[in-house]
């Protein structure tokens, strides 16, 4: 009797059971009948994504076998070491710990005054009263995004040039000795680090300012009320208010020490200051797309990719530990 | 209260500091374009500055001669209006459908979407992989490889996200089916990001180098960046392998900044209509959600 009563409510819970399920299919079938073309719209980009970002993720084995052009990257042989052959050869060749100290150097050069350069712009634009007058200095600054590294590099060969440019012209009309700006290493540094932010300063301030958008106008009141001045007011509401948003470029950026653009060091670059100007991206172009050492610059990009990841990973995790709201 | 005197001190001081900015972005356009218009005699004796001295446009007249120059600015432009278009349709069939909440499956191909802009497989894989698929050396390898960009497809998705759901529940009760909402509703209210995302396809495309530097060994395939390269470093100056051994150095000057001006007129017609959509700034501003 029990066991029959156990049974019948077993029946009673597999039916519920049951129906509850065939409700399911009938609501995943009304589902899939109302949005199966929004899944017809991702296809595209999805085939997209998984041709052009993820199999060339499983071509990343080269870097680990010895390449030849008339194997597939499947059947080529493992590298020596463990597969990590081009590892090591990539650690032992001068171009490459070159290519590595230059991007390194660069980077924390264009870190130390790119950064901070559009936050502080952000700031005297927000200043700014006229807001027809604001909106033009924008559409001006903003310009110079807008054009490429090799048109940029053609301005600078001739505003820079050691006789005819703009620039050294400018300095002897003041009596000053011209300076070779792009032909000797120091000094193309130093442009290179004032190109990037003639360029990119103005574009930069977009997110500082629509940061600073977002405070809450009272505590601008408040501050006035309490007597203070502009710079204490940049300084106490202004800039707390766009701290986190610093924080997230900086870490942003930071991730970024060591990717290197190759637009701008190859345009800007010459046979003079190789010493300073090759960084990691100008050396797998030049030893792996027109040298053919395949293996070994895929294993120097991976690296590079590698780091990016790690160091995104690390300066996201510092900030949380400080309080901030990370990226990732 | 701040008093009024130190107040405008500060006030003459920010305006100063954008005018200097203004200055210093516009001084070495202005410079180019000055020696593109001027005559030979003027930029031998080193006169020319901000202005043009001997107003001519011969620099202009030789560029246009030199068939292969003209040539690569159509091709260039072609490849533009066909890229933007490609990845306008593109960017929209990944953002629009990743706006709906319910999606199943949403945040998989979310994902799928973020990693990649973390890890990237690096340039050889991705020659390899062009030449495996026949791509090098064609005409869609400047299209195609770079079409979407997903930090576009994210500004374009958080615009689309911010549009009230009401809309689209209202035309879904009507009977409207997604694609109809986009088309209908989500399409026109998404002007100002569209003309964003022109203006950075657009001018991506005019000014891309790289891919053609790697993946396009055919000369009659240059886009006008490669070609503008070549002629600035003097590795195969354009006409000017020949004209320069008879002509001055003064007049290949001009004929750099004549061609640097080629290259960036076309930029300035697109940037000077679609930037008033950005500069507000709260469309990009949503990117680090």
């Amino acid at each position: 009797m029990e066991a029959h009563l156990k049974g019948e409510k077993g029946a009673i819970a597999i039916s519920a059971r049951s129906r509850q399920a065939s409700a399911k299919r009938q609501e995943a079938a009304n589902y899939l009948r109302r949005y199966w073309t929004l899944y017809l719209l991702l296809l595209l980009p999805l085939v997209y994504l998984v041709i052009f970002k993820y199999v060339p993720m499983l071509y990343i084995q080269i870097a680990f076998k010895k390449y030849s052009i008339v194997k597939s990257v499947w059947e080529l042989p493992w590298a020596a070491n463990y597969g990590f052959e081009y590892f090591i050869k990539a650690f032992r060749n001068r171009d490459f710990l070159l290519a590595l100290k230059n991007t390194i150097m660069l980077n924390l050069l264009d870190l130390a005054v790119g950064f901070p350069a559009p936050i502080i712009l952000a700031l005297v634009l927000n200043e700014l009263r006229f807001k027809r007058f604001k909106s033009f200095t924008q559409t001006i600054a903003y310009m110079p995004h807008f054009l490429s590294w090799i048109i940029v590099a053609g301005l600078a060969l001739q505003v820079f040039a050691p006789s005819t440019g703009l620039a050294n012209n400018a300095l002897r009309s003041l009596g000053l000795e011209p300076i070779p700006f792009l032909v000797k290493s120091t000094n193309w540094v130093g442009t290179y680090v004032f190109l990037g932010v003639w360029k990119n300063v103005g574009w930069n301030t977009i997110i500082f300012l629509a940061a600073i958008t977002s405070i809450n106008p009272e505590l601008y009141e408040a501050a006035a009320m309490d007597g203070a001045g502009r710079m204490r007011r940049i300084w106490h509401v202004t800039l707390p208010g766009i701290r986190s948003t610093i924080v997230v470029m900086l870490i942003i950026n930071l991730g970024y020490i060591l990717g290197s653009e190759f637009d701008r060091p190859y345009a800007l670059g010459n046979a003079m200051v190789n010493d300073v100007s090759s960084v990691i991206a100008t050396f797998i172009y030049i030893f792996g797309i027109r040298g053919l050492q395949f293996s070994l610059t895929t294993a120097v990009g991976l690296f590079q990719a590698a780091v990016g990841v790690v160091f995104l990973l690390a300066s996201d995790r510092l900030a949380k530990k400080y309080g901030e709201r990370g990226i990732v | 209260m701040i008093t009024s005197k130190t107040s405008k001190i500060g006030d003459a001081i920010v305006v100063l500091v954008c005018l200097a900015l203004i200055a210093l972005c516009l001084a070495p356009m202005i410079h180019i374009a000055a020696k593109s218009l001027s005559s030979m005699d003027s930029l031998i004796r080193n006169q020319v500055g901000l202005w043009p001295k001997g107003l001519n446009v011969d620099a202009y007249r030789l560029v246009l001669d030199d068939g292969k120059f003209v040539r690569a600015l159509w091709w260039t432009g072609l490849l533009t209006v066909v890229g933007t278009v490609l990845s306008l349709v593109v960017t929209t069939m990944a953002a629009y459908p990743l706006t709906y909440d319910k999606l199943k499956g949403k945040k998989v191909v979310n994902a799928l979407f973020i990693i990649t802009m973390f890890f990237n497989a690096g340039i050889i894989p991705m020659y390899v992989l062009l030449k495996n698929i026949a791509f090098v050396n064609k005409p869609v390898v400047l299209v195609i490889p770079y079409c979407l960009s997903v930090f576009n497809m994210i500004l374009m998705r958080s615009f689309m996200c911010d549009l009230p759901v009401s809309m689209r529940e209202s035309a879904e009760i009507d009977g409207a089916g997604p694609i109809r909402v986009l088309l209908r509703i989500y399409l026109p209210l998404s002007k100002p990001v569209i003309a964003t995302l022109v203006l950075f396809y657009a001018v991506g495309r005019w000014n891309g180098f790289s891919d053609a530097l790697m993946f396009m060994n055919v000369p009659k395939y240059y886009p006008i960046q490669l070609l503008l390269y070549n002629l600035i470093n003097a590795i195969q100056s354009v006409d000017t392998a020949t004209l320069e051994g008879t002509v001055s150095p003064a007049l290949s000057e001009s004929l750099k900044a004549a061609a640097i001006m080629f290259a960036t007129v076309p930029i300035l017609f697109v940037y000077i209509p679609l930037q008033k959509y950005f500069i507000a700034g709260a469309t990009l501003g949503a990117v680090k959600e």
